[in-house]
């Protein structure tokens, strides 16, 4: 499609049902989807001859401890013929499972290991599901909004024992996360009053 | 009797030369033919999209400095343009060409390492003492304008630090006259030498389809025939300004990627000339005073422009709440950053896209049915720097 706008029209006519939302902004489409429907929207924007989306540039979650439906995935792919970026996005609970998409796109593979890795969720037809930056036996999912800064444990190399060893974190201090908020523009109720 | 068939593991690093990095790379062979290679990452993993979090946005621009260590500037052009494009902040024209002209810099820098490394590889040493020497002067040029060789932290939302100190943009010329003739050098000892191309030639073939599909960019996707860069399909800065060509490979092998390279440092010579001729007099950074600091003179007389400094070097600035991807033609490919902002002084999440990350993802179905002695020359031509892909 020549347009974004174009392709905003043509996407939402052929795919109706599945398409929740979608926007244009920073040259690029966001289209916002339900986690069933993900193999479907993507197979058709990669095949479909009026987008060619044919190549897939990374897979990220994002992490909203408050909502009900924690994580949002979010799949970034690029059309080189008609030089256009889309960004799917779909929400999805702690505990629900995502289509995985390495049998569309081979190079999906570490992108979703990744998001394991960072995030905990899981992948459905995945080949190999393994961590893959965090240490050998890891505990914990460090991108995730409560897990902390510094970690649960530290190495060092212990004399006794003669190797490196694991620890609990300790801290000389406690790790200050500063409010910034000016108290003239940040606080909630001068905010509220200024908007009376 | 049957024969049997019995394939050894064999662990290559994570300490070894030709890793270039921390990689830990298992390899199943049957005698000498590779048959599957699974690369273990994330030995240099510092939790960098995890600390930027945690960081003002004018705090988390070092962190760029050390994904790709080789050409510093370039990431943190990403991230700048991320923020400048949710803010809507115009850049001044002479701070674009700034930008670009260590950008170019910084390609320079990476083709320079990862050329005379990948002739390490393949048994040529003296290409890297010839390379090293230039990366030296081009480091200076870095440390002269940033205060360091490396860690640059130059390129800031809505322009760049400092304007070039004097007598810097000649001495850039000066470069761009003499480094022509060291690529040429360069050229002589490996571009017809016969043991760089028996290594290089018909190694590591990406067809097209491949190149898509196993998502590569840069060098890797131009080396197999596909005209692609975002310095020309998608321009950002004063890229549409300058004149370049787009160097591009028919076979896909190794050695057309080291040929894409060189050329591509030609280019960057050029773009480099333009920009200084081109390069109008004038700010260096936006004259919102919400984002940009005010100048140092200022400080010693207006209340405001302290106020300002103070509130812009501890609250830092907020950026409104939005989502984005930004995209630049790093080095070694796309590099993109996908940043949310929430309306506060820190990203809510900022997701860095490194190119050598699936550029290496691809290793196994490089590397498969080669012999071992190419996994060094496939690894070489990828051009991986674990700084960008552990994170």
């Amino acid at each position: 499609m020549k347009s974004l706008s174009d392709l905003e029209k043509k996407i939402n006519s052929e795919l109706t049902t599945k398409i929740n939302d979608s926007n244009i902004s920073h040259e690029q489409l966001y289209l916002s989807i339900d986690n069933e429907d993900l193999l479907d929207v993507i197979l058709f924007l990669k095949i479909n001859n009026d987008t060619k989306f044919k190549q897939l540039i990374d897979i990220t979650a994002v992490d909203y401890p408050e909502n009900s439906k924690r994580f949002k995935m979010i799949y970034l792919l690029l059309s080189h013929q008609f030089n256009q970026r889309i960004v799917i996005s779909c929400l999805i609970n702690e505990n629900e499972v995502v289509s995985s998409l390495t049998k569309i796109f081979p190079s999906a593979n570490w992108m979703e290991r990744e998001v394991f890795d960072m995030y905990g969720v899981k992948f459905k037809d995945h080949p190999d599901l393994r961590r893959i930056l965090t240490d050998y036996d890891f505990k914990g999912f460090p991108l995730r909004k409560d897990f902390p800064l510094t970690g649960h444990t530290e190495v060092r190399y212990s004399e006794d024992q003669k190797k490196v060893i694991y620890e609990p974190v300790k801290l000389e201090q406690n790790y200050r996360n500063f409010d910034y908020q000016s108290p003239w523009e940040g606080t909630k109720y001068i905010k509220e009053k200024t908007k009376e | 009797m049957p024969k049997k068939n019995k394939t050894l593991n064999l662990n290559f690093g994570p300490q070894h030369p030709a890793a270039h990095g921390v990689l830990r790379l298992i390899l199943e062979l049957d005698g000498e033919v590779v048959e599957k290679a699974d690369p273990h990452i994330g030995l240099l993993h510092r939790g960098t999209e995890k600390l930027i979090e945690n960081k003002t946005y004018m705090q988390a621009v070092p962190y760029f400095d050390r994904l790709d260590y080789v050409a510093p500037m370039n990431q943190e052009h990403a991230f700048a343009l991320a923020i400048e494009k949710i803010l809507k902040i115009e850049v001044p024209a002479r701070a674009q060409f700034i930008r670009v002209m260590f950008c170019e810099i910084g390609r320079i820098l990476s083709h320079i390492l990862n050329i005379t490394t990948h002739a390490l590889d393949v048994g040529a040493l003296t290409p890297s003492l010839w390379g090293f020497e230039e990366r030296e002067t081009l480091m200076t040029f870095y440390e002269r304008v940033s205060g360091s060789r490396l860690h640059a932290n130059y390129i800031r939302a809505g322009g760049v630090h400092k304007d070039l100190p004097r007598g810097l943009d000649n001495d850039i010329a000066k470069f761009c006259e003499t480094f022509p003739k060291i690529i040429n050098d360069l050229e002589t000892l490996l571009t017809d030498n016969r043991i760089f191309k028996q290594r290089n030639v018909d190694i590591g073939i990406v067809s097209k389809e491949d190149a898509l599909d196993y998502s590569f960019s840069g060098v890797m996707m131009r080396g197999s025939g596909i005209p692609w860069d975002l310095r020309k399909s998608q321009p950002y800065d004063c890229y549409n300004q300058v004149n370049f060509k787009i160097p591009i490979g028919k076979n896909g092998d190794c050695y057309d990627r080291y040929l894409c390279r060189i050329e591509e440092m030609k280019e960057s010579v050029e773009i480099i000339k333009q920009c200084l001729s081109m390069m109008p007099k004038g700010a260096v950074k936006s004259e919102d005073a919400k984002i940009t600091p005010p100048p140092k003179k200022e400080l010693k007389e207006s209340m405001e422009a302290l106020i300002h400094h103070f509130k812009l070097f501890t609250e830092g600035y907020r950026v409104e709440k939005d989502e984005i991807y930004t995209a630049v033609e790093a080095p070694k490919g796309e590099f993109g950053v996908y940043l949310i902002s929430d309306g506060t002084n820190k990203p809510y999440k900022c997701k860095i896209r490194a190119p050598g990350f699936s550029h290496l993802q691809a290793m196994d179905y490089l590397i498969k049915g080669h012999m071992l002695a190419d996994v060094p020359a496939v690894l070489g031509s990828l051009d991986v720097v674990f700084g960008e892909i552990d994170r």
